[in-house]
């Protein structure tokens, strides 16, 4: 099937098998292989990015479904080679380790402070409630997340993909 | 968040007269060093596995076994083989043709299992693989897989470790028994200690479930078998290659310099992935029969959950212990059942790796267990985090708390009178180990401390009035690292396996960069970061200037037998050999930079001046920058003395740990260098009409000796701690009678996420270990010890209920079973007696 998006502000018009994934699409077709799959039944998240502006685990979306839509991937995060608020605050408080769940984390990070500027803990907790960390433990993420949202705040908001 | 650093100074002077003497001048080591890694990782640039494509790469996808035991009567891959673009197949007669057994570390009954690649004849786990289909796209190999026709006829499956001793349905005919490897430990006087007791406590059964820390990236591989060199080339997350190479070489036939393993970035470990070499050997010789093209393999979720590999279920049988008139334990008898499922493969080496901590923190002279594995039809196991120890850590934290609640005496004051005394450092163990240096009482201290005990304890008094089950519990445990491998040969006298070692190489490139090829295969651990804080402190420059390669490669041969990342030990081994390679570069540039600047080496010294990091004679402006030495040795070297013809400027160095072979008749030796403990407390309330476990407070008390980057290793602690609390409240790899795994899906499995997961409270303290260069102690696994923490403070919160925590798995629906069978019959649960003797 013939489908048109937009990924990170670049358009594609590809032909898709109606069964291939989002995420297939995204790392098979794009080569963009910053999303992971870690679990195929939207537990982990680690697939997680934004479709449209909200945030969606890309391995129980189809890649037609994201047809005429635009999608925000963890690739399209950084601006001009500087990293976004999201990403230097979780690689300042060491919100990683080995990095596999990170992208999804990112970009849940990022629906939620489009959404909410000032969450609380509790906020935050349920807004990464569908993004498995092996690695952390999730303190330093539940650190990032705050950085993030301080960082945000203080500095002019990065848009991504808005020139 | 608090936190607190609390410091020993009894240790830190041990440490002192040792080797493990504390520096305070450097600049890098010790220093929370943000990690290298961040950068590619926050951007997606990570290169894992399944990101891979080769040129004319194919894809390999498996059928699977749905019976947990069934003979295999018919394979039919002829309608998969015609499929559009298939490019081959494969089915288990087929491949045993092509390959040799896995070596089986076991003696006796162990060393008869046949593991090959896919089943052959029979299925022994559900999810074993049975057939493979090579296909030049990924669907395509699923659609064909599809049409793989196998037909089976069940046999009776052996589920539970017990029903396996009993041996009436045989996994392996062949093996003769279930029971693959036995032995008694017997050290002290158990039987006197046991006629003079004043208390003796009995404990009918203990079980620890199956669990996994299921790494976030499942297993992957790609393998190319390319006929033009006859060289294997593999893209792999194995976490230990050296062995995966051992295991390869001689099934596949061909020598070990034949393979050639690269890893990249790694999704996590935790152990799990050192046993997926059976996949890489099926890619390889996919790659083969399809000429040569690499062929990847990259596995689901459920294939992950059914068929990669779960930690060590074990039972603990007819527990006996005596204790002195003081609640000193003064013996302990036991029979241990350990469940290794399907095949072996790693063990049964956790048969002897339980025995590094005998006696876990505490000083038990006379203990007897009589120790037997066991193959049931599930999953097989792999060294998950906390490797066989933590089944017996958990055992033994089980044993105290039931003597302290048997015999009323509260469960720091129990610990107190039995912990190994601070001043008995280093501590020889009843079997030999070596326990470097610690200090657990003051352990105890600061996690009382932090997490607020004596308030607890009041709460705790009120809630019971009121009839609420609030339980307070310790957890003490031991990370020990470095592991010798002499311990092997207990298991096997003919293993060929002891020591341990690591290598590493610092170079100076053809232009003078520095660069590091680690020993290690790092998966989050922060090896790169660690390693150039090391090198950066030897020749006085900036981490930033060190050039770590990521992953590991057997063709960089920065490795030895041992090479790998598993039983915490990075720290201790990987960076002695870091260290060792760094001191080894240093030394030569000292002698070209002498000979360059015509100055004599003690004139000279390391640092960074307009140039770079360079060489310079002391008090003057006399310099000579990396590219000159490089230069020099490399690309410029007419002229060259003599006495500077062995220099190359690419130094490689290997650490070997100082071990002995163990004495094998007795079981007796040093079998870890280094012991990390874990100190944690947990307070958890059973909430009233659902029992569900609710965490109102955590605090972790860490000891790793001397820290390299504390942001790290409290990473670690963190991260050891949520596998730890999701294991003892969440997680279970449980299968029905019929063998059928119920978690197949992380639906299923529910692995703990941050809606689970408390606040943690973190501590730390140094005892600097006197056997590691650096004072530092591996301690990446952690002990598993939330997993007896939490049991602990359920314990406490259910014992006045009657209920007696024999699983080291607790949800809500077990707890509320346990709380209504002491209610309707208050012995019935218990299977705990107490007779005071005197």
């Amino acid at each position: 099937m013939p489908i048109q998006l937009k990924v990170n502000g670049k358009p594609y018009e590809l032909s898709v098998e109606p069964r291939l994934l989002l995420v297939e699409l995204l790392r098979e077709d794009l080569n963009l292989t910053g999303t992971h799959i870690g679990c195929d039944t939207s537990y982990c998240g680690a697939c997680t990015v934004l479709l449209n502006g909200a945030n969606v685990k890309s391995c129980t979306v189809l890649a037609v479904q994201a047809h005429q839509g635009e999608v925000l991937t963890v690739e399209g995060l950084a601006r001009n080679g500087e990293l976004h608020p999201i990403q230097k605050a979780f690689a300042e408080n060491h919100g990683l380790q080995c990095g596999f769940c990170t992208p999804g984390l990112l970009m849940s990070t990022a629906y939620l402070l489009s959404k909410n500027p000032n969450p609380t803990e509790a906020q935050i907790r349920k807004a990464i409630g569908g993004n498995t960390c092996r690695c952390t433990g999730y303190q330093n993420i539940l650190k990032a997340i705050r950085a993030a949202a301080g960082l945000m705040n203080s500095v002019a908001m990065v848009k991504p993909n808005e020139d | 968040m608090k936190s607190k650093v609390a410091h020993s100074k009894k240790s830190e002077a041990l440490a002192k007269k040792g080797r493990g003497e504390a520096k305070t001048a450097d600049k890098w080591v010790g220093k929370p060093v943000r990690r290298i890694e961040e950068s590619r990782l926050v951007q997606g640039m990570g290169l894992f596995v399944d990101d891979n494509k080769l040129q004319g790469m194919l894809y390999m996808n498996l059928v699977r076994s749905p019976s947990a035991h069934a003979r295999i009567v018919r394979v039919d891959t002829s309608a998969a083989a015609a499929a559009p673009g298939v490019i081959c197949t494969f089915t288990g007669q087929e491949v045993a043709e092509l390959v040799k057994p896995f070596i089986e570390i076991g003696p006796g009954a162990g060393g008869k299992v046949e593991d090959l690649p896919l089943a052959l004849e029979k299925v022994r786990f559900q999810g074993e693989p049975v057939a493979a289909v090579i296909a030049d796209s990924k669907f395509g190999a699923e659609d064909a897989a599809e049409l793989v026709e196998v037909e089976y006829e069940t046999l009776p499956p052996v589920i539970d470790p017990e029903a396996a001793y009993q041996d009436k349905t045989l996994l392996h005919e062949q093996a003769g028994t279930n029971r693959i490897w036995h032995d008694v430990f017997e050290y002290g006087d158990v039987d006197e200690a046991f006629r003079r007791a004043a208390h003796i406590v009995e404990i009918d059964r203990l079980h620890f479930h199956r669990f996994t820390s299921s790494p976030l990236e499942c297993n992957a591989v790609i393998g190319k078998w390319d006929p033009r060199e006859d060289r294997i080339h593999f893209w792999s997350n194995n976490s230990f290659p050296a062995f995966a190479a051992q295991f390869l070489a001689p099934a596949l036939g061909v020598r070990i310099d034949q393979i050639h393993i690269q890893t990249h970035d790694i999704g996590g470990s935790f152990g799990i992935k050192i046993t997926n070499y059976p996949y890489m050997a099926l890619c390889a010789l996919a790659s083969r029969k399809a000429g040569g093209r690499p062929v990847k393999w990259t596995e689901t979720r459920s294939e992950h959950m059914l068929a990669s590999a779960h930690g060590n279920e074990r039972v603990f049988l007819d527990t006996r212990v005596a204790l002195d008139k003081n609640g000193v334990i003064t013996a302990i008898e036991s029979r241990h059942i350990d469940d290794c499922g399907a095949y072996p493969r790693y063990e049964p080496l956790g048969c002897i790796i339980w025995a590094q901590v005998l006696p876990g923190a505490y000083r038990l002279k006379n203990m007897r267990v009589d120790f037997t594995q066991v193959v049931t039809n599930k999953c097989p196991v792999g060294p998950n985090r906390g490797y066989s120890r933590m089944q017996h850590l958990w055992f033994l934290e089980r044993v105290i708390d039931l003597c302290g609640h048997s015999l009323g005496i509260p469960m720091d004051e129990i610990r107190m009178r039995n912990y190994v005394k601070t001043k008995e450092f280093p501590y020889t163990t009843p079997n030999g180990c070596v326990y470097d240096s610690g200090n657990y009482a003051k352990m105890l201290e600061v996690a009382k401390d932090l997490v607020g005990w004596d308030e607890w304890k009041e709460k705790q008094k009120r809630a019971r009035v009121e009839g609420r089950h609030i339980g307070i519990g310790i957890g003490t445990t031991l990370d020990s690292g470095t592991n010798n491998f002499g311990q092997a040969q207990i298991i096997n006298p003919h293993a060929p396996y002891s020591g341990q070692s690591k290598a590493a190489i610092a170079k100076l490139d053809i232009y003078g960069e520095v660069v590091i090829n680690l020993g290690s295969v790092p998966q989050g651990q922060g090896h790169e970061t660690v390693a150039s804080q090391v090198v950066a402190e030897v020749l006085n420059i900036t981490p930033e200037m060190v050039n770590v390669r990521p992953g590991f490669d057997s063709d960089q041969n920065a490795y030895t037998g041992h090479t790998g990342t598993y039983a915490s030990q990075f720290a201790v081994s990987g960076l002695s050999a870091i260290h060792g390679a760094a001191e080894k570069l240093k030394n030569e540039l000292l002698r070209v930079a002498a000979f360059a600047l015509k100055a004599k080496e003690k004139d000279l010294e390391f640092g960074t001046g307009e140039q770079g990091p360079e060489v310079r004679v002391k008090g003057t402006n006399k310099a000579i920058n990396y590219w000159g030495l490089a230069n020099l040795v490399n690309v410029n070297n007419a002229g060259l003395p003599d006495s500077l013809a062995d220099v190359t400027l690419n130094c490689r160095y290997v650490y070997k740990a100082p071990f002995q072979v163990p004495d094998l008749k007795r079981k007796y030796g040093n079998l870890t260098l280094t012991y990390a403990s874990q100190l944690h407390i947990a307070v958890i309330e059973v909430v009233r009409d659902t029992c569900q476990p609710k965490i109102l407070a955590y605090a972790a008390v860490d000891d790793c000796g001397r820290t390299i980057n504390p942001m790290i290793v409290r990473g670690q602690v963190h991260g050891a701690t949520a596998h730890g609390i999701g294991a003892a409240i969440m997680e279970n790899c449980f299968y029905d009678p019929d063998g059928d795994m119920l978690a197949s899906t992380f639906s299923d499995y529910t692995p703990i996420t941050a809606m689970n997961m408390p606040d943690l409270l973190y501590g730390h303290i140094e005892t600097p270990s006197p056997f590691s260069y650096n004072g530092a102690k591996g301690m990446g696994e952690g002990g598993a010890a939330p997993v007896h923490t939490v049991c602990a403070a359920l314990q406490d919160a259910l014992y006045p209920a009657g209920v007696v925590i024999k699983n080291s798995h607790n949800t809500g629906n077990g707890l509320f079973d346990a709380v209504h069978l002491a209610k309707s019959d208050r012995h019935a649960g218990l299977g705990v007696k107490t007779q005071a003797r005197k």
